[in-house]
């Protein structure tokens, strides 16, 4: 359902031509402006966007100019038609990408997000002119839907939270959290199918939980770890590297990435082990795989503890 | 499905009011996780269960009427039954403002702090319940509340008992000794309720169409309406067919009263021109928009006629199944609706074979629970399939893909009112009331400082200061400060601009809009920096959360304007925060997702450029 959809290969697939910024690109029929601007060279930024996901289009940073629409249209999501006129740079677009990395970076915590500071500066955002942030908050998993309390506007409201430490293979920073979807999707009917985390909350009161905010031991949680894969801020990490970075030795300019197949049965999923100082430090898995597309169960996952067990007589 | 559900467990009164609306465990699909003998060795689907998600809202509903607040073991039993997962069933149950998913106690009142209410008293009653009850708060039994759509008897309070039955009573005027009477004893003690027609101070007039029932007959009786032209427009309908139908609306030139002014006849002509069946047909009556009460003295007033024209609007596009969307707060008008469609179907108006014509169309009522963004067109999709009430993003629009992914048509309640009038009098000739660009009567939300607020009928081309003037204008000895258009996704115009058409291009040739048909006027005593935050607080608390801009700009605007009222002097500060409510207002009008960003910082920007309001150094 999620893989991308490939026409038979005697099947032409009708290719479509828009102008972007005046020029004129040609990508297959049923692709996005997002694949037509990367196919035009035009750097986008994404954040919700996901390449095993369907997309949301939430964020609102790959905004571009569509001739004829009166509002800016996301690019990671409106399909290419005929004729399109498309605009990636003009004033409107650019404001637009500066205030939603400005309205983020005032209320998320960015710095484990990739690309954030050259984007920040190619748009010329301030994220701190929006004043003082506000600290720790304890009351973001109690949801009074239509109710907030306004101060007097001298502290501008945050996510600002306390980690989510309830387990030993992933820790949930939500204080990172720029609700993009994406784990809840995974998590979900378009991958996962373990439904134990869903938005819980309206408005910027919102947050990803689950049922009454339980641990995720307590809940439908398998620990597939799928969510971390696809989250693009960090906010969900594998505990191996939330410690190491608290330590100060996370480095990724240390680590190598060995891709092989899983071992523990049949599917033939594959996974990339990430090494750091000769210990695997997290296992992702490659999105463009035909079987595991990014996927993986607990065991592919987190069960690399024997691999390297230094123990001689094997009981690890 | 294997779902994982925790081990807390119903107590006996949700699980009767969940079996109640949902029939008894094992009626209707799967009964949830419980094994019995019945599943040894067979594997059964959980589809029929699946099927029902968009019971989700409705069971949340029960539970929440009957015991004031939704548990973990209720909202466990509702995931069981309905096979959603718990983490699922949350989300939506925290989605809604009339749900809690913490304890609180069996009543509560919701005091209307809303611009309408505000500008009439409701200050001075949350400072009296301060004094008697503490803060608001749901455990100190009453709160702050959104715009209730009663702005004619500001201020407004709605007084809620759960229970078997609930009782919920609309306070208007409201005062300090009848919420505590409510809370003391129960909203039952409460005077009864102002008559529908208190809603319409033209009722009985000559000359009105959309309100002409009102206050003249008994909207409990279907002979009543019988008795006044009632049905004789389904029965034209009947004789034209669909393709004529649509073309009759069309010709009328009939648009949207919901706040889109979309044609009605292009909508309904795209939707029944779509192949895939079955096709729905939405009533939008979730009518929130702060200062919007008209739809719900029509639903009061003359419930059958919504009936009636639905049955119509199915009828044209092949559409054999409606809903209504009914605002959660408007109990009055729901058990006038379901009153109206067993009446309709006693008397073979509605279900199978109407009217011996082969033609059949059924009827449901879905309550909102205290979303202003379900009436959004396609959030109401969402919120009536049982998930968050978020908006979809367009396209697909709702005429390909709508309802549970079939076309669909969204009709506000004042738009189909239209309908049986068109049937009679032919779409040409329903053509010739009102202006040119504006086809037909119209009916205005007139509240705020006046005489005799409420709803007014006029055939459009009325200008503001006549429409003022039907409401008696503002009290003796004060003076018009400027009046609100459109509600809070509307504009602000000046007490200088009073001769504005309302109509459709009038509005536009004077860069502000009609919207849900909200006049609102402020006298000289009101504080309109207040009325700018109180409409910021409403943007920031409604939006869904969905989209950047709008989640976080909602918020930052209103965190500039609270700067800007307390920093009395401090020029360079205010600048510098208007120049910040220009760029994040650009960016929500621009990038957000739907309506609701889009338009959250209309009435600020109105407010700034056209009033000078943050300009003048108080
Ligand atoms: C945030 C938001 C809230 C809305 N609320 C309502 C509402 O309560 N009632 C309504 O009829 N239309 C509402 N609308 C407009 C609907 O999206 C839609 O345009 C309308 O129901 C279509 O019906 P009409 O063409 O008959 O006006 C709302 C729109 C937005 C963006
Ligand atoms: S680890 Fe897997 S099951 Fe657990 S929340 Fe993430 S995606 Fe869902
Ligand atoms: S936790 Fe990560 S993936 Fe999930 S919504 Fe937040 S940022 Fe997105
Ligand atoms: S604009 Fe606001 S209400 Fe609309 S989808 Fe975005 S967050 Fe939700
Ligand atoms: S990447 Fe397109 S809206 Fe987020």
């Amino acid at each position: 359902m999620n893989a991308p959809y490939m026409a038979p290969a005697d099947t032409p697939v009708r290719q479509v031509t828009i102008t972007i910024d005046g020029e004129e690109v040609s990508v297959p029929e049923g692709s996005t402006i997002l694949t037509a601007c990367n196919e035009a060279g035009k750097d986008t930024p994404t954040l919700c966007y996901g390449d095993t996901l369907t997309p949301k289009n939430a964020c609102r940073v790959c905004m571009v100019e569509l001739k004829g629409s009166r509002v800016l249209v996301p690019s990671c999501s409106r399909k290419v038609q005929p004729g399109m006129e498309v605009m990636t740079d003009t004033e409107r677009v650019r404001h637009s990408r500066r205030l939603v990395l400005e309205l983020l970076g005032s209320s998320v915590d960015l710095s484990t997000t990739p690309r954030i500071p050259e984007w920040m500066e190619r748009y010329n955002a301030d994220p701190d002119r929006y004043g003082e942030r506000a600290g720790e908050s304890l009351r973001r998993d109690v949801h009074d839907p239509g109710e907030h309390h306004a101060g007097n506007g001298s502290i501008a409201a945050t996510m600002a939270q306390p980690d989510k430490i309830d387990n030993d293979l992933y820790v949930r920073e939500y204080d990172k959290c720029i609700l993009c979807y994406k784990c809840v999707d995974a998590c979900g009917p378009q991958w996962q199918n373990s439904f134990a985390i869903q938005i819980a909350g309206r408005g910027f009161d919102a947050q990803i939980s689950t049922e009454f905010a339980v641990e995720l031991p307590d809940s439908a949680c398998v620990f597939c770890g799928n969510c971390v894969e696809v989250c693009p801020t960090g906010a969900l990490s594998f505990k191996t590297e939330y410690d190491m970075r608290a330590a100060g030795t996370w480095d990724e300019s240390q680590q190598t990435t060995t891709t092989t197949v899983c071992t523990y049965c049949g599917v033939g999923c594959n996974l990339e082990l990430h090494v750091q100082d000769n210990k695997i430090v997290k296992v992702t898995s490659p999105h463009d795989h035909s079987v595991s597309h990014g996927n993986l169960c607990i065991k592919g996952r987190f069960g690399y503890a024997h691999v390297q067990s230094r123990e001689k007589d094997g009981s690890s | 499905m294997d779902l994982k559900f925790s081990n807390a467990e119903p107590f006996a009164e949700e699980r009767d009011a969940i079996d109640r609306r949902l029939g008894g465990p094992g009626e209707d699909g799967w009964d949830g996780g419980e094994r019995d003998e019945r599943d040894h060795r067979s594997a059964q689907t959980s589809l029929p269960a699946w099927s029902r998600r968009h019971l989700v809202l409705e069971a949340l509903h029960a539970v929440n009427d009957r015991v004031g607040w939704i548990s973990p073991g209720a909202l466990n039993y509702i995931g069981k039954r309905l096979s959603v997962a718990p983490a699922d069933v949350y989300s939506v149950a925290t989605f809604y403002a009339l749900f809690s998913t913490n304890l609180r106690p069996k009543r509560i009142v919701h005091v209307c702090t809303d611009i309408a209410c505000v500008a009439r008293g409701s200050k001075e009653v949350c400072e009296g319940l301060e004094k008697r009850l503490g803060p608001a708060g749901a455990m100190n039994g009453w709160k702050h509340s959104p715009c209730l759509g009663v702005c004619e008897r500001a201020p407004a309070a709605l007084a809620v008992e759960a229970g078997d039955p609930p009782h919920e009573h609309l306070i208007g005027p409201a005062t300090v000794d009848e919420v505590l009477l409510a809370l003391n004893n129960g909203p039952a003690a409460l005077a009864a309720e102002a008559p529908p027609v208190m809603a319409v101070p033209q009722a009985g007039q000559e000359g009105l169409v959309l309100l002409k029932r009102v206050g003249q007959v008994d909207p409990e009786s279907i002979d009543d309406y019988l008795a006044t032209d009632g049905y004789a427009g389904l029965r034209r309908a009947f004789e034209m067919g669909p393709a004529q139908i649509i073309s009759e609306v069309k010709d009328s030139r009939l648009m949207g009263r919901g706040g889109a002014a979309f044609p009605a006849g292009i909508k309904w002509e795209s939707t029944a021109k779509q192949p895939a069946t079955p096709r729905y047909l939405v009533c939008n009556a979730d009518e929130s928009e702060p200062g919007t009460f008209k739809d719900r003295a029509l639903l009061e007033g003359d419930p059958f006629a919504l009936i009636e024209s639905m049955t119509i609007a199915g009828y044209a596009i092949g559409a054999e199944r409606g809903y209504i969307y009914l605002r959660g707060e408007y109990p009055r008008s729901y058990r006038l609706l379901r009153n109206a469609i067993e009446k309709a179907r006693e008397r073979g108006f509605l279900g199978a074979n109407i009217l011996g014509t082969g033609w059949s169309f059924e009827l449901e009522i879905r309550r909102g629970a205290g979303a202003y963004i379900c009436g959004e067109e396609t959030a109401i999709f969402n919120s009536i399939e049982g998930y968050r009430g978020e908006p979809r993003s367009k396209p697909p629009f709702p005429f390909e893909q709508g309802l549970f992914g079939k076309p669909t048509v969204v009709n506000n309640v004042e738009t189909l009112y239209n309908v049986p009038l068109i049937m009679q009098i032919g779409g040409a000739q329903y053509a010739k009331i009102g202006t040119e660009g504006s086809t037909g009567p119209k009916l205005f939300c007139v509240s705020g400082n006046l005489v005799r607020p409420g709803v007014y009928e006029v055939p459009f081309g009325a200008t503001l200061g006549e429409v003022l003037k039907l409401a008696g204008g503002v009290p003796q000895g004060r003076t018009l400060q400027a009046v609100l258009l459109g509600g809070a996704a509307g504009g602000f115009v000046r007490a200088d601009e009073l001769d504005i058409p309302l109509t459709f291009e009038g509005a536009r040739a004077n860069d502000t809009t009609l919207g849900s048909g909200v006049v609102l006027a402020f006298d000289d005593t009101v504080d309109l920096s207040g009325i700018l935050l109180r409409i910021a607080r409403f943007f920031r608390d409604e939006s869904c959360g969905q989209c950047v801009p709008c989640r976080v700009g909602t918020v930052r605007q209103e965190e500039a304007l609270l700067r800007i009222v307390h920093n009395h002097g401090d020029a360079g500060a205010k600048g510098r925060d208007v120049g910040l409510l220009r760029d994040v207002g650009l960016a929500m009008k621009d990038a957000s997702i739907c309506g609701l960003g889009q338009a959250a910082w209309n009435a600020v920007e109105s407010a700034i450029d056209r009033l000078g309001v943050l300009k003048e150094s108080r």
